[in-house]
């Protein structure tokens, strides 16, 4: 481990991020249409005991964000590749290991950043600020989520030598996630088959701790989303980790 | 006192059934400039990479400063700094953040980052433009600026690929002043493949000619040439002329001219005319023409440079794409 190496990579991704603000605007545009549009037009047909349908929806936005962020950074590695700059890193002496953690501490900043500013909407738009001690919880379930996806995208990344399957993770890796974490609708009343998907995706459990951090409701118990997003933290960081290493030009 | 500084061991990597290379072995020793010259596609970048520890070989192996390419690869990429063919700068950092961010990750302490940052955007003349983004620098800035990059941690061994590709005469000229200065103040060893002539020619002490992974041919490229066996003088006359002389090599007639191999032919020029005059024949003009590498390649290989590179190169191409497929 080379914590100086660590730290420049990790800057490097900061400095990449800021000076690309249509990245951090486009960013946010989408879930924001989202939530405001969609969320008041379905607000006066839904609504979930105490929760109006934005409340409901406001969490799952939150992860939307931080899944859509996360595996699109890891897949920038493509980018790195592409570009040459890759190799740079690839020759210096360094372990790979120290280029995984400057990568994924690069990615989770600035997923989280989004995140964060698209917390700040939600708030602007009404929904409750919760207790300090929720704020620290939901911090916490936000990194544990960047960093698994985050990995996700590495993995994808050190298999990809460019952007044709690109489409491919959209349609089949990214927006699958997305639709069946229950960010849209609640889990207790789906069909038997359905159900099966909605809980073998990593993101359910994230969207329903964010939930109950941010307005107090969730499907399952706090213990266990937090146990399978270490889990699939976990999982993801070896994978991710383990496909990296032996990345080729 | 020179020292070996890289050797290989018949070294052989093969992708698939492509032998991309083939049981090449030399040797370079400390301080010199040393050209590998093939087409496109005769396996140079392959060697470099598999000497900078990015590519595995498939057999055979190399040492760089006495470190093993195989097994010792962080002490090897500590004493290597590399240019590659295709620009590995990131775009979006301005110069000196590049040359910052390679600082650390080669742990250069600060304050010796900072001053050699300093002389190395000197060296290639960056200063002024050291706070301005890659993305719009010219392609000779972004090789200058690699060029600096790679000095940064001071190898032992500096690798160029392909520098001057695709730049224009002016800039090669000025890329490389640059390298035959850094060769000569700094004493570092330098690697550079090529498929143009003139920059091994007049670049390299030494240059190595790989032809389909193998070489075919290692010395001076002075030496290179001599082993061709001479100069050639060609004579335009319309008189029937035929000068027999032991110094004479060969004699073949094309094109309305008398072509003479001949050693030392500037020294030879002046009893050739007087034969001519002796036999009252005349001569409308005459040139001496050195021979190139290029007459060299031709000479090792069977081909010339260009027809090498539209057969072998796209086939190798080809595999390798449809390998990484």
């Amino acid at each position: 481990m080379n914590l100086d190496a660590i730290y420049i990579l990790w800057l490097r991704e900061i400095k990449r991020f800021m000076r690309s603000k249509s990245r951090i605007i486009g960013s946010l545009a989408f879930p924001s249409l989202i939530l405001i549009i969609i969320g008041t037009g379905l607000n006066s047909v839904f609504t979930f005991g105490r929760l109006s349908y934005i409340e409901f929806l406001a969490p799952g936005m939150i992860g939307m964000v931080l899944l859509f962020s996360s595996i699109s950074f890891g897949i920038m590695i493509i980018w790195d590749r592409q570009f040459g700059f890759l190799k740079e890193i690839l020759v210096a002496p360094i372990s790979r290991t120290s280029i995984i953690v400057g990568k994924t501490l690069g990615g989770v900043t600035t997923s989280m950043f989004q995140a964060l500013l698209f917390l700040i909407v939600c708030f602007a738009i009404g929904i409750k600020f919760p207790s300090p001690l929720r704020l620290v919880l939901l911090f916490i379930v936000m990194i544990l989520i960047a960093i698994g996806f985050v990995l996700v995208g590495i993995a994808f990344s050190s298999r990809m030598k460019d952007f044709h399957g690109f489409s491919l993770i959209m349609n089949f890796v990214i927006l699958p996630i997305f639709f069946l974490s229950g960010a849209f609708f609640p889990l207790d009343r789906l069909p038997e088959w359905l159900k099966w998907f909605v809980y073998v995706d990593p993101l359910t459990y994230g969207v329903d701790a964010l939930r109950f951090c941010m307005v107090s409701t969730s499907t399952f118990p706090l213990w266990l989303n937090l146990l399978v997003l270490i889990a699939f933290g976990t999982l993801a960081t070896s994978i991710g980790t383990l496909l990296f290493r032996t990345t080729q030009l | 006192m020179s020292s070996t500084v890289i050797q290989l061991f018949d070294l052989k990597k093969y992708f698939k059934e492509v032998k991309a290379v083939d049981g090449v072995s030399f040797s370079i020793t400390q301080g010199e400039i040393f050209g590998l010259l093939g087409p496109n596609g005769a396996g140079k970048t392959t060697i470099l990479n598999i000497l900078c520890t990015l590519l595995k070989p498939t057999s055979g192996t190399a040492t760089i400063c006495n470190y093993d390419i195989r097994k010792d690869k962080d002490a090897v990429r500590r004493s290597i700094g590399i240019v590659f063919q295709d620009p590995s700068l990131d775009d979006q950092l301005t110069a000196s953040e590049n040359l910052d961010l390679h600082g650390r990750l080669y742990h250069i302490p600060k304050d010796k980052r900072q001053w050699k940052m300093e002389e190395l955007l000197e060296l290639v003349e960056l200063s002024d433009k050291k706070n301005i983004m890659v993305k719009n620098f010219s392609g000779g800035m972004k090789r200058r600026l690699e060029i600096a990059r790679g000095l940064l941690h001071q190898p032992q061994v500096l690798f160029l690929d392909e520098p001057t590709l695709g730049l224009d005469p002016q800039t090669r000229r000025h890329i490389w002043e640059y390298i035959r200065k850094l060769n000569r103040d700094t004493k570092v060893t330098i690697i550079i493949t090529t498929h143009y002539m003139d920059e091994a020619d007049v670049l390299c002490h030494r240059v190595a000619i790989i032809d389909r992974g193998r070489i075919s041919a290692i010395n001076t490229p002075t030496q290179l040439k001599k082993q061709i066996g001479g100069e050639l003088i060609s004579i335009k006359t319309e008189d029937e002329f035929c000068p027999e002389q032991p110094w004479i090599k060969s004699v073949n007639k094309h094109d309305g001219y008398i072509n003479l191999t001949v050693e030392e032919a500037d020294q030879k020029l002046s009893s050739l005319m007087k034969i001519a005059q002796e036999k009252g024949i005349t001569i409308d003009a005459i040139t001496i023409h050195k021979p190139t590498l290029e007459d060299v390649f031709l000479h090792f290989t069977g081909k010339t440079i260009r027809e090498e590179e539209s057969s072998w190169a796209d086939d190798v191409r080809m595999r390798r794409r449809s390998r990484s497929r």
